[in-house]
């Protein structure tokens, strides 16, 4: 522990996913002090009394249901928790139905929408205020989905696609005050979302794209792919013609 | 209902394989309907899958992963006691708590187990004969058991509560129940570093002769045996043994900062080994180089490398390529005990079935679990490439280890007749009373169970 501790204040939302995990660790690992926020209370205080005892860490965990918030309140207790001095909201809570259950269930694609776009959204409006000037950072948990449309998994696209539009937006709106935003695009990560799923490959590891989420914020870097060869598939991907991209069946 | 993966999972010696209905939860949600889930016939929970057989294993029925659930939970420096989940690995605990100057009170040859699996194979070490098996330092077990209405429970046992099913579990092969929690307790150590100790001796004689004098009382002894030679010299070995290094007995600049010792580098067996690379005559040169490279010696190593050698190359298995091998581990008492070794050694060598790997201890007292292997007299383990032939000749070195009183140890195990069982295990009627109470329906079960007449 000999390490110089970095001490920033991160508040982490959707605490429990396999990827959010990784993130805490590696914070965690540099020192920071962190609130854990999720659905399930029990979850976050498990993952919270995890980074205490292994990185002898300072860790809340705060209930919070992004369907069902009052994100002013939730700044307030989490800068309560950190003493005032939030650097870091990382957003990570995400809801992936299967395409063909979420067609024609109204129900499923509002969950879908709230869950990973406009919950993103609000909580952002929300702490960037209380964002520390300079040196904060927003960096959120997308998806290499939101890059291109695809008849398998488009309506969980979209959302992604949205988040992405947002970011790409509030970086510079930013840029003044010093407050940098990461949008992170993750290929498969080997989570409870993606176990078990056919048609799997590289699938990486969770923590690892937690560590290497946790160096772009360092670095603060604009956009990841994770792992980092992702950006050369999605590169292709993006680049290949409408009227070619129709006709595939991806 | 969390998803299930249908899966082809074979322990460490990737023999044998069967397909599996495989979830492997991240919270504790869905660790009970991975429990509960009635379109499995039962479960057996599984961690970083380090035993040899077929322990967590369960053809075509349900596994539960672990590895997720790895939460270390509460710490207590000043009684070593560490609260964790069954998932955590004795890897991130040295990770997170030697810095800090505590070590597992006992530790297998390698650091990617899981704290249930230690508990569910009462897993020893080098220091055996001094600190007892993992069971010794298990203050309390959390366990999920099934109740009559499909729903699971959760209860604490331990010394105090429900003595006779904590003691069960240990060493109990994960059939008593899904270890959620426990507690275990952790040893103050001086360093993160090893005094060590090689020296060579010619022959198994003197290697036997060697546990009874200064080399035996270290704390960490264990002797590496070469099987392949014969006549004076067999069962020529290198006595390997260690002692936690105090501070002031670190060369120069470690002694600052005892704790810090380097993380090994790690490589990785990139392929699957053809099976022709191991062969009697490739063991033979290996183990000739490694008895000659074997100076006696006395060095500081960090407690890394002293412990887990085979750690630093990922994937070490597949030099056994594709057919895998089984590791043999037997345990005869001390009374005829060089006899028992020498018949059991004859025998392998006889066989020409080459062991890279073959070691040799003296363990010390039996702990309180009716299944747990350990018990005082001569262990020793070998690896053995997986042959049509290989299970004809374990069942020869079963019938001579019956013969000495010796058993054979369950967590490396896949070929056991189960009539062996009861005489191997005299306190087995003990334990199935445990599982008749606790599972009367068999929601627990592996491919080890079934195998040994367990779920009768």
């Amino acid at each position: 522990m000999s390490q110089e501790r970095s001490k920033h204040g991160t508040v982490i939302v959707g605490a429990t996913s396999a990827i959010a995990r990784g993130i805490a660790r590696a914070c965690a690992e540099r020192g920071d002090r962190l609130v854990l926020a999720g659905r399930d209370l029990d979850e976050c205080e498990r993952i919270a009394a995890d980074v205490r005892t292994r990185f002898g860490v300072e860790s809340f965990a705060v209930r919070l249901d992004v369907e069902d918030m009052d994100p002013s309140a939730f700044v307030q207790a989490c800068a309560e928790r950190l003493e005032g001095a939030i650097d870091r909201l990382v957003l990570s809570q995400g809801f992936m139905a299967e395409q063909s259950d979420a067609q024609g269930n109204p129900a499923l694609v509002a969950r879908t929408q709230t869950v990973n776009l406009t919950s993103v959204i609000q909580l952002c409006e929300a702490f960037v205020p209380h964002l520390r000037v300079p040196g904060g950072m927003v960096c959120v948990v997308s998806s290499v989905a939101g890059d291109r449309g695809r008849p398998s998994n488009h309506i969980y696209g979209s959302s992604k696609a949205g988040v992405n539009a947002y970011l790409e937006g509030l970086g510079p709106r930013l840029r003044e005050q010093g407050v940098g935003v990461l949008t992170v695009k993750p290929g498969f990560v080997d989570t409870a979302m993606t176990w078990g799923l056919p048609g799997m490959f590289l699938v990486a590891d969770p923590q690892d794209v937690g560590n290497s989420i946790v160096r772009a914020m360092q670095k603060r870097r604009h956009v990841i792919y994770t792992p980092f060869f992702w950006r050369g598939i999605m590169l292709i991907i993006r680049s290949i013609p409408g009227a070619i991209f129709r006709r595939l069946s991806l | 209902m969390p998803r299930r993966k249908h899966e082809s999972l074979a322990c460490w010696g990737n023999h044998p394989r069967y397909d599996c209905e495989s979830a492997r939860p991240e919270t504790w949600h869905a660790l009970d309907s991975s429990c509960a889930d009635s379109e499995v016939s039962s479960v057996i929970a599984r961690g970083l899958g380090r035993s040899y057989g077929d322990a967590s294993l369960n053809q075509d029925a349900g596994v539960i992963r672990t590895e997720r659930l790895d939460r270390a939970l509460r710490f207590d420096e000043d009684t070593g006691v560490l609260e964790a989940e069954a998932g955590l690995s004795l890897k991130a605990i040295n990770d997170a708590f030697l810095p800090r100057g505590f070590f597992p009170g006992v530790t297998p040859g390698s650091a990617f187990v899981t704290l249930g699996g230690a508990i569910a194979a009462d897993v020893h070490g080098k220091n055996h004969h001094t600190d007892g098996s993992f069971a010794r330092w298990t203050e309390a077990i959390e366990l999920l058991l099934p109740t009559d209405n499909g729903a699971w429970e959760a209860r604490w046992v331990s010394r105090d509560q429900d003595a006779e099913l904590f003691h069960a579990t240990l060493g109990g092969m994960g059939l008593t129940g899904v270890i959620r929690r426990c507690r275990v307790r952790l040893k103050p150590v001086p360093s993160a570093y090893i005094d060590a100790s090689y020296q060579r001796v010619a022959n198994l004689d003197e290697a036997l002769e060697g546990f009874t004098g200064a080399f035996g009382d270290r704390t960490y002894s264990v002797a590496w045996i070469d099987c392949l030679t014969r006549g004076d010299n067999a069962g020529r070995s290198v006595l390997i043994g260690g002692e936690h290094a105090p501070t002031d007995s670190l060369p120069g600049e470690l002694g600052t900062d005892p704790y810090a010792a380097p993380k090994p580098k790690r490589k990785r067996v990139p392929i699957n080994f053809p099976s022709i690379a191991l062969n009697p005559l490739s063991v033979r040169a290996f183990n000739a180089c490694y008895y000659r490279t074997s100076r006696p010696s006395g060095r500081i190593e960090p407690a890394r490398e002293f412990f887990y050698p085979l750690d630093s190359v990922l994937e070490w298995n597949r030099i056994y390529g594709k057919r895998g091998f089984q590791q043999y581990q037997v345990v005869v008492p001390f009374e005829n005990g060089a006899a028992a070794v020498r018949t059991l050694l004859d025998r392998i060598t006889r066989a020409k079935a080459a062991s890279f790997l073959a070691v040799l201890k003296a363990m010390g007292a039996s702990s309180e679990g009716p299944l747990s292997f350990p018990m005082p007299g001569w262990t020793l383990a070998l690896d053995l490439p997986h042959t049509k032939r290989l299970d004809a000749l374990l069942h020869d070195l079963d019938a001579i280890s019956v013969e000495f009183g010796g058993r054979r140890y369950l967590a490396k195990d896949a070929s056991l007749l189960p009539e062996h069982l009861p005489t191997m295990y005299p306190r087995l009627e003990e334990f199935m009373r445990v599982r008749d109470r606790v599972d009367p329906h068999r929601r627990l079960s592996s491919s080890l169970s079934r195998r040994l007449g367990l779920d009768g």
